[in-house]
């Protein structure tokens, strides 16, 4: 007897909790009012990225036209499919020293996998990710980017 | 000819008769198997265009989406345009697969669901076949499919397909006695297995509100097992994405995919229409007792929207099942089918016996 009393207890209480689940999808679907879904062309100018959005690989200038690139070569390294390449050139100081400055970084968004290897390894925090993501083009070639301006040095405090 | 929204026997009789006036009998009654073929070909279709469409924004709803909103109004072409890609995509035959047998098995699946569609009363006259053993047909006939979905597993000559197609299997040969004895539960009741008979029988009131708490259980074990007999979610071992990519049908392209798609959410809708007019009433008005004035009010509904809106409610509640629940193991399966739906469904069917014996039904 104990056992059909458990039989129809246990029934009744698989019931139950089928109900909880029933319960909860329920009120998702009639209150369609927390929808998370971004009407993406029609909010293109109030859509903002969140923080950790990884849209393309830049390199953060200042007001002063000023970069953080010591131009060592760690990120192209460190890059999977080579979407970075480092060009170098030798500058003289005032004080008669010779140092490595960056002259072009190349980075080749077509390649890009947007791993973020390069941002998570810069030893000097130069590179960080960019909030735009519509990147269409016709022309392959306009994907190959120098991410640092022209005319543009480092900045004095970067090791 | 006269046309009545509420009652189509005379519509239909009209159409007979002028027929078999104008060519010989044998003849008209061609002409009559074409015009109700060519007019479930195209319900068939665009119904299951429709469903699949329903099912996404219901889901989509549920999940917090918005789900297909661009192709025509509130996305309602989605699935159309959808057909038409899978109309143009290749055929991909396969190597050592039955070619026969891979080719015939997605017409055995669409063709099972469209003899079940040919019982199905959707308003008063409106009824391809009325059997003596409607209910019988119904239960034969739509358990049917799953001799395409073992063929289409087998054939495929691929594991995943036969591991899918074995899995239904043993799902439709258990869940089926789970159906086939809830929906023995109100032929008890009715006394008839006669589709139109058990709606007759539900005039002055549905079997869910007539059969007290024994009709309310069979409609219960009744969505339950039909869902698995779809091989829906959370049935769907048959597909299981996650372990068997699609299970029977992964080696299906095209639109001999989109066969197997059509026919399940056809099924779906046979079976929702089966409970609603079982259980719910069919086409027949929410009445209680007789001749109050409560029941002329429901009768200036018309039938064919009882119908849908019952068909739709029990759609609704497969859909809510499967976005729901997480899928079970195939023990676990078996184990629901065995231990509980069926045990419950023979103590249920007794009581009913007896409460229809001692005439305590009204």
């Amino acid at each position: 007897m104990r056992s059909v009393i458990n039989y129809i207890k246990e029934i009744l209480g698989g019931l139950r909790t089928l109900w909880a689940g029933m319960r909860i999808t329920g009120k998702y679907f009639v209150r369609p009012g927390e929808i998370v879904t971004q009407k993406y062309p029609e909010n293109r100018n109030e859509l903002t990225m969140f923080d950790r959005f990884k849209g393309e690989v830049i390199m953060p200038h200042d007001e002063n036209n000023q970069h953080r690139c010591t131009g060592c070569g760690i990120c192209q390294m460190n890059c999977p499919n080579g979407s970075i390449e480092i060009i170098t050139r030798k500058e003289m100081t005032p004080e008669g020293k010779e140092v490595r400055v960056i002259d072009k970084h190349v980075y080749h968004l077509g390649m890009c996998t947007f791993c973020g290897l390069c941002v998570k390894t810069c030893p000097s925090d130069a590179l960080a990710f960019g909030q735009d993501f519509e990147k269409a083009v016709f022309d392959p070639s306009k994907l190959t980017k120098i991410l640092n301006q022209p005319g543009s040095t480092i900045k004095k405090d970067v090791k | 000819m006269a046309f009545n929204i509420y009652d189509f026997t005379e519509f239909t009789r009209s159409i007979d008769t002028g027929l078999k006036n104008s060519m010989s009998s044998g003849w008209a009654m061609f002409v009559e198997y074409a015009i109700i073929g060519v007019i479930f070909l195209l319900v068939y279709a665009v119904l299951g265009l429709f469903l699949v469409y329903a099912e996404r924004r219901v889901c989509a709803f549920i999940q917090n989406r918005l789900g297909p909103n661009r192709v025509g109004p509130g996305g309602i072409l989605q699935t159309v345009a959808d057909l038409i890609k899978l109309l143009m995509k290749e055929l991909i035959p396969i190597r050592n697969a039955d070619k026969l047998l891979f080719n015939i098995a997605p017409f055995i699946v669409i063709i099972a669901s469209f003899m079940a569609i040919a019982a199905i009363p959707f308003a008063k006259g409106l009824h391809a076949i009325d059997f003596n053993i409607g209910v019988f047909y119904v239960i034969a006939v739509s358990s049917l499919g799953v001799v395409g979905i073992l063929l289409a597993g087998w054939s495929s000559n691929s594991k995943y397909s036969l591991i899918g197609s074995m899995r239904s299997g043993a799902q439709i040969i258990s869940y089926e006695l789970s159906v086939g004895l809830s929906l023995l539960t109100i032929v008890v009741f009715s006394g008839t297995m006669q589709l139109s008979g058990i709606i007759e029988s539900q005039a002055n009131g549905w079997w869910i509100f007539k059969g007290h708490i024994p009709a309310a259980v069979a409609f219960l074990v009744f969505l339950i097992a039909s869902t698995a007999e779809t091989n829906r979610g959370p049935f769907d071992l048959a597909e299981a994405e996650s372990e068997l990519t699609a299970g029977f049908h992964t080696e299906y392209s095209g639109i001999r995919f989109a066969f197997f798609f059509l026919a399940e959410y056809m099924n779906m809708f046979i079976v929702a229409s089966i409970a609603a007019t079982v259980f719910l009433g069919g086409w027949m008005p929410l009445h209680f007792g007789t001749g109050n004035a409560f029941n002329h009010v429901m009768d200036y509904i018309p039938p064919l929207v009882w119908f849908a809106g019952k068909t739709a409610f029990v759609v609704l509640i497969m859909m809510w099942f499967k976005w729901t629940f997480p899928r079970l193991r195939i023990d676990q399966l078996l184990t629901l089918e065995w231990k509980y739906l069926l045990p419950v469904n023979l103590v249920n069917i007794v009581i009913v016996a007896f409460l229809v014996l001692m005439g305590w039904h009204f």
